[in-house]
C-alpha cells in the first residue's frame, strides 16, 4: 500500500528522484537522465532489500532535511555529505531504520560529490517513459518533473528490515586525482595526432562550471583541424567534446542526446561513478584502453552485481 | 561497400552512412533502421538516427563491440527486402505573424518581401525530418528555401511559446516546450508534439516529413481548445 514517506522540510542545492535511466528514447531528444553514480545507487538499493534500479534520491551540497513520515529503513551511499539523524551522525553504506518524526539531514562535504540515499519499498512516483529518473531539463519524470522543493511529499511503500553492510572492499574512495580511462573517437579526423597526445598527457581540473548534463574541464587548450563544428550525431555518456575554445566538456547523465561539437574520446562506463564524484577542482588525467579492456571491466562488473543481488535473494 | 563503424565509447558504435546533408543518405539511414527493427539483435537496446549517422546503444555484457559490428554487416548486406512503410507527412497548422510571430516582420524586411510572401515560403513544401534531439520532441528539419533564412538573434530570448515556429540561419524548426531560443519566431502551431503520459508520446520521428499550413488565430483557438482530440493530418509521400 502506498504510504507517505517523508516531508522535505529543506530541499537542499538539488534533490532528484532518479533510478537507472530513461533507455529508449534518446531518438526523440529525450535525454537518459538517471543517477550520475549508478553504483551507489545499485549498492543503496542492495543494502534496503529493493531492485537494484529502484528510485533513490540523488542529493548534492548542500543536502537536503527530510522528516519520515513512518518507519523506514533506508540506506546512504555514494559521497559523504555527513548524514544525520535528528543531528547525530548515521554511519553510511549500511542500512538503519529512520523511525517516523525522525529527521534525516546533512552536515559537511566529507568527500565524493553525490549521496544516493535508499527507501526500503522504493520511491512512488509515477514513471515516465518507463522510468521514475528526473530529467530537469525536460521537465519530466522523478517528483513533478523537478528537484524536490520545501513541503513536497513523497510517498512509498516503506518498510523496515534487519539491517545490513557491505564488505569494506566495495566501498570507494574518493580521490581529488582521477585516472579516468577512455575510448579514442569517434572525431579522431578532427584532431592531430599531437593535440590527442597532448589530451592524454596532460592535467585538467573540473571546473565549478559542472552539474549533471557535464562537466567543463580546464586545462590546456586542445585545437581542431578545420573548426570544432561537426555534423550533429548522437552523444553517449562520457562523450568529452571540444568546444571551440578549445577547453573540453565531458558529458554526464542529462547530457543533450546529440550534438555538434566534435568529440575526442568517451570514458569508459566503468569510470563514470568515480567521476560523478568528484568535486570542482579535482584533476583528471586520462588513459587510453582498447575497447576489449572496457568491455571485460564493464563485464566484471556487471557479474560484480549480479552475485551481490545473488547473495541477497533479489 | 562495408559498414564504416567506429565506437563511440564501450556501449554505443556509429555507423557513418555519407558526409552529406541530403535526402539520399536519410534514406540509407531509413534502411538500415528498418532491418534493425526486424533483425532484434540482442543486446541492443536502442538507436539514435543523425543527419548523417546511426548511433546504437547496447549492452556489451549481451554482445561484443566485435560481435556486434560483425552482426551490423550482416544485416547491412543481408538481401531481404522487408516492406517499408512510406514516409508520413505530418500537416502542421501554424499561425503567423502577429503576437505569435514577432520576428514574422524582421524576416520579411530583411529578404526585401511582404509578410504573406514569406509565409507562402515557409508553408506549403515538404521538409524533412532528419533527426530529433536537443529537447524532448524538437525536429531538426532540412529543406528551408533560402529565400527565406536569417541570422540568428543577438540577444536569444529567455523563453517561447510551447509550439514556436523559427528560424535560425539555414534551419527552421517547432520548439515542443517553452525554452531560450536565439531563432526568429515567426509563428506558433496550436498542436502539441510531445505528451509524455500518452500511449504515443511523440508525434514526429526523424524519416518522415513536416508541411506546414497557415491557419488564422481563429482557427488556431480552436484547435487549441480540442486539445489532444485534435488529429493532425497526414498523407503518405510517394
Amino acid at each position: 500500500m502506498t504510504m507517505p514517506l517523508f516531508k522535505v522540510l529543506k530541499p537542499g542545492l538539488q534533490t532528484t528522484v532518479q533510478d537507472s535511466g530513461r533507455l529508449g528514447y534518446q531518438q526523440y531528444g529525450i535525454s537518459p537522465s538517471g543517477a550520475m553514480d549508478s553504483y551507489s545507487m545499485q549498492l543503496a538499493n542492495l543494502l534496503t532489500g529493493n531492485p537494484l534500479g529502484e528510485a533513490v534520491l540523488e542529493a548534492a551540497m548542500p543536502g537536503p532535511s527530510l522528516e519520515a513520515l513512518n518507519d523506514v529503513s533506508i540506506a546512504i551511499c555514494g559521497g559523504d555529505l555527513q548524514p544525520m539523524v535528528n543531528g547525530q551522525e548515521m554511519p553510511m553504506w549500511k542500512s538503519s531504520i529512520l523511525k517516523k518524526g525522525e529527521v534525516l539531514s546533512f552536515g559537511k562535504l566529507k568527500s565524493g560529490a553525490r549521496a544516493y540515499i535508499s527507501f526500503a519499498g522504493g520511491i512512488d512516483v509515477p514513471p515516465v517513459l518507463g522510468s521514475k529518473s528526473t530529467f530537469i531539463n525536460g521537465k519530466l519524470g522523478g517528483f513533478n518533473g523537478r528537484a524536490l522543493e520545501a513541503g513536497d511529499i513523497l510517498y512509498g511503500h516503506p518498510a523496515v528490515m534487519k539491517n545490513k553492510f557491505l564488505h569494506p572492499d566495495l566501498i570507494p574512495e574518493y580521490k581529488k586525482q582521477l585516472a579516468v580511462r577512455v575510448i579514442l573517437g569517434p572525431h579522431i579526423e578532427k584532431f592531430t595526432k599531437d593535440t590527442i597526445e597532448q589530451f592524454l598527457s596532460s592535467e585538467y581540473i573540473i571546473s565549478a562550471q559542472s552539474n549533471r548534463m557535464g562537466y567543463r574541464l580546464d586545462g590546456p587548450k586542445l585545437s581542431h583541424i578545420g573548426g570544432a563544428d561537426i555534423i550533429s550525431d548522437a552523444i553517449p555518456l562520457g562523450g568529452i567534446q571540444v568546444p571551440a575554445n578549445g577547453q573540453p566538456i565531458i558529458l554526464m547523465a542529462e547530457r543533450q542526446t546529440t550534438g555538434g561539437y566534435a568529440r575526442i574520446t568517451t570514458v569508459i562506463s566503468v569510470d563514470i561513478p568515480a567521476l560523478a564524484q568528484a568535486q570542482p577542482g579535482s584533476v583528471i588525467r586520462f588513459k587510453n584502453v582498447s575497447i576489449k579492456e572496457a568491455q571485460d571491466l564493464y563485464i566484471e562488473w556487471k557479474r560484480l552485481f549480479k552475485c551481490l543481488s545473488l547473495g541477497t535473494g533479489l | 561497400m562495408n559498414l564504416v563503424i567506429v565506437p563511440l565509447g564501450d556501449s554505443a558504435v556509429r555507423i557513418s552512412l555519407g558526409d552529406k546533408i541530403d535526402e539520399g543518405t536519410n534514406g540509407c539511414i531509413r534502411k538500415l533502421i528498418n532491418k534493425l527493427e526486424k533483425a532484434k539483435i540482442s543486446g541492443v537496446i536502442e538507436w539514435v538516427p543523425a543527419y548523417t549517422s546511426l548511433a546504437i546503444y547496447y549492452e556489451p555484457d549481451r554482445i561484443s563491440y566485435a560481435a556486434l559490428c560483425k552482426e551490423l554487416e550482416k544485416i547491412h548486406h543481408s538481401s531481404v527486402q522487408f516492406h517499408q512503410d512510406k514516409p508520413v507527412v505530418f500537416e502542421i497548422p501554424v499561425c503567423y505573424g502577429g503576437e505569435m510571430g514577432p520576428d514574422l516582420a524582421y524576416v520579411a524586411e530583411y529578404h526585401g518581401l511582404s509578410e504573406q510572401e514569406i509565409i507562402k515560403l515557409h508553408a506549403n513544401r515538404e521538409y524533412l525530418i532528419y533527426m530529433m534531439g536537443f529537447m524532448p520532441g524538437f525536429p531538426y528539419l532540412g529543406g528551408l528555401p533560402e529565400k527565406v533564412a536569417v541570422p540568428r538573434l543577438e540577444n536569444p530570448r529567455k523563453s517561447v511559446l510551447p509550439g514556436s515556429v523559427g528560424i535560425g540561419g539555414n534551419q527552421t524548426g517547432i520548439y515542443p516546450a517553452d525554452v531560450p531560443s536565439g531563432w526568429r519566431i515567426i509563428g506558433v502551431t496550436p498542436v502539441s508534439l510531445f505528451e509524455p503520459i500518452k500511449e504515443e508520446p511523440f508525434l514526429l520521428s526523424a524519416g518522415n516529413y513536416i508541411k506546414f499550413v497557415p491557419i488564422d488565430k481563429e482557427q488556431f483557438l480552436k484547435i487549441k481548445k480540442l486539445g489532444e482530440s485534435y488529429q493532425v493530418k497526414t498523407y503518405a509521400r510517394e
